[in-house]
């Protein structure tokens, strides 16, 4: 269980990014962070994988106390962020120490042929796609097999379709050992169709505004009546914390695939 | 899309015969280059054949052989060469190690960035030259002074370098080494020395370059052996030849170490994304 108790963040510049967060996520759990920017959903993620110390209240896993990097919490970032002195295949090993050299091998070559890149272990990072070098990443985070997986915006910069792909591809690997997901996104699509929980948070400073629980079953269809009106509703939370005018349906059904920044 | 990406991953072994075709065409660039140099020589050559010039001042390509290989035969050419060569290679260490070692405190640390560089720049200004009198009052007329003269020239760019490097290096790389809870000589071994290493290698190239310029210069100055010396004598006895030979042996002897460099780094840097070697791969 990963419980976040009145966190909060204020950057040395006195900029107060994150105010009063709390949430309790249960293990196996997807959760959806969205908001406008500024709304410190990436603080939040950052305070999660300890590479940024909240300032105020307690982030636990299981008991643990996180104010580093913690084994059991693995990351994608928005970018691949590979090495690019290592091979794809010590790209994905990076994360495994102190196991004998078969044993890395081993989950090294299961993890690629998991992503579908088995035939890829050999070649420099350059060499890869966007898509297959953000799959390569989620090999990497995924080798150490981690309880809590954290996704900053992690296909951001792919194009649509490669997201789509990616996605239904992330709930596939999800499947295999059931991490607790938390997805940072602004992409109502991306939230709708993986998440359990979506969080909307409001800016400056940042701070919960609404949970919507997502009861849909998986697979979920991307083109059922039942998820566009929770994507409807989604996005008139978005739009409810930025205190801006509700569009009325009409307008919204237009808007189809809405990226919503 | 996998579809699409499978055939692409596929299509290079399709042409195979790629390798030998690479290298004839390696071959006619190197031929094309030659052209030039080859063929000034042999226009020259025919020039002071004819008599068109007796080919003192400017000697032929047949006389700077023969003048190199009477050199290499009584022995003068390595006894110069092997002095030569062991300046620069003592000053080369003394310089690449000094500046390493600085250029890493003060890309590693702001605050000693801060203390040491506005210095270390001011001293950089100064013309190597002009230490010369200094180095000769400090450490005398014989070798020490010489291999200052090179550490020094030696020095500045490898510093430069790589606190360059260092200050360059992805911060987003090397927060996944935090992410995956490298300690910090781990994060230093397995992020921060793979990353510099590309631009440590052309510091260390630049700095090996003006390694050889600051032994000409140290040599000419005053030595009683080194190829600087073969150069001061081809003047001071009217001997433009020897002066040309000693050019020739430099510029043999500096483009070998220079791709010694290169040819020992190569299997360190296979997994650039350098434009020069996309040519040649996949």
């Amino acid at each position: 269980m990963l419980r976040l108790d009145q966190v909060g963040k204020t950057y040395p510049n006195g900029v107060n990014a994150l105010e009063r967060f709390s949430a309790s996520i249960k293990p196996g759990e997807i959760v959806a962070v969205i908001g406008g920017s500024g709304c410190g959903k990436s603080t939040l993620l950052r305070a999660i994988a300890g590479l940024d110390r909240a300032s105020r209240g307690t982030i636990t896993l299981d008991g643990d106390v996180i104010t580093a990097p913690h084994p059991k919490i693995g990351i994608i970032f928005q970018e691949p962020r590979l090495l690019p002195w290592l091979s794809v295949a010590d790209n994905v090993a990076f994360g495994l120490d102190g196991l004998s050299k078969q044993e890395r091998t081993a989950r090294v070559t299961q993890a690629l042929s998991r992503v579908g890149l088995a035939d890829k272990a050999g070649v420099w990072p350059r060499e890869l796609s966007g898509g297959q070098a953000q799959r390569v990443a989620i090999a990497r985070a995924l080798v150490p097999r981690p309880e809590v997986l954290l996704l900053d915006e992690p296909f951001s910069a792919l194009d649509a379709f490669t997201r789509r792909d990616l996605q239904d591809h992330l709930l596939d690997l999800w499947a295999d050992s059931r991490p607790t997901l938390i997805l940072v996104t602004h992409d109502v699509d991306e939230a709708v169709v993986l998440a359990d929980r979506i969080v909307v948070m409001r800016p400056r400073p940042g701070r919960l505004f609404e949970e919507i629980p997502v009861f849909l079953s998986r697979p979920r269809d991307r083109a059922s009546a039942l998820f566009e009106d929770l994507k409807r509703r989604v996005l008139t939370s978005l739009d409810q914390s930025l205190d801006r005018a509700v569009p009325d349906r009409q307008d919204q059904a237009l808007t189809g695939e809405a990226m919503w920044w | 899309m996998t579809a699409v990406e499978m055939t692409l991953a596929q299509a290079p072994s399709i042409d195979l015969p790629a390798q030998p075709r690479k290298r004839a065409r390696h071959l006619r660039s190197l031929l094309l280059g030659l052209v030039l140099p080859v063929g000034l020589g042999a226009a020259w050559e025919l020039a002071v054949h004819l008599g068109w010039s007796d080919g003192r001042l400017v000697p032929p390509p047949s006389v700077i052989f023969a003048t190199l290989w009477e050199l290499a035969r009584t022995g003068e050419l390595w006894t110069h060469t092997q002095a030569t060569v062991l300046r620069v290679a003592a000053g080369f260490a003394v310089g690449v190690v000094s500046g390493t070692l600085v250029g890493a405190i003060a890309g590693y640390s702001s605050l000693s960035r801060r203390v040491l560089d506005p210095t270390l720049q001011a001293l950089r200004a100064i013309p190597s030259i002009a230490w010369v009198p200094l180095f000769i009052l400090w450490f005398g007329i014989f070798e020490a002074s010489k291999v200052a003269l090179i550490a020094v020239g030696v020095f500045f760019p490898v510093y430069l370098g790589v606190m360059g490097a260092i200050l360059s290096v992805d911060r987003k790389i090397v927060e996944v080494g935090r992410a995956f809870r490298l300690s910090g000589p781990a994060l230093v071994r397995r992020i921060l020395l793979p990353a510099v290493l590309p631009s440590y290698i052309v510091s260390l190239r630049s700095g090996l370059g003006l390694g050889w310029m600051f032994v000409v210069a140290a040599e000419l100055l005053g030595a009683s052996e080194g190829l600087g010396y073969l150069l001061m004598d081809g003047q001071q006895l009217g001997k433009p030849a020897q002066i040309v030979a000693a050019i020739v042996a430099f510029a043999v002897i500096g483009k070998t170490t220079d791709w010694l460099i290169e040819i020992a780094a190569a299997p360190l840097l296979r997994w650039q994304d350098a434009y020069g070697q996309q040519a040649g791969e996949a």
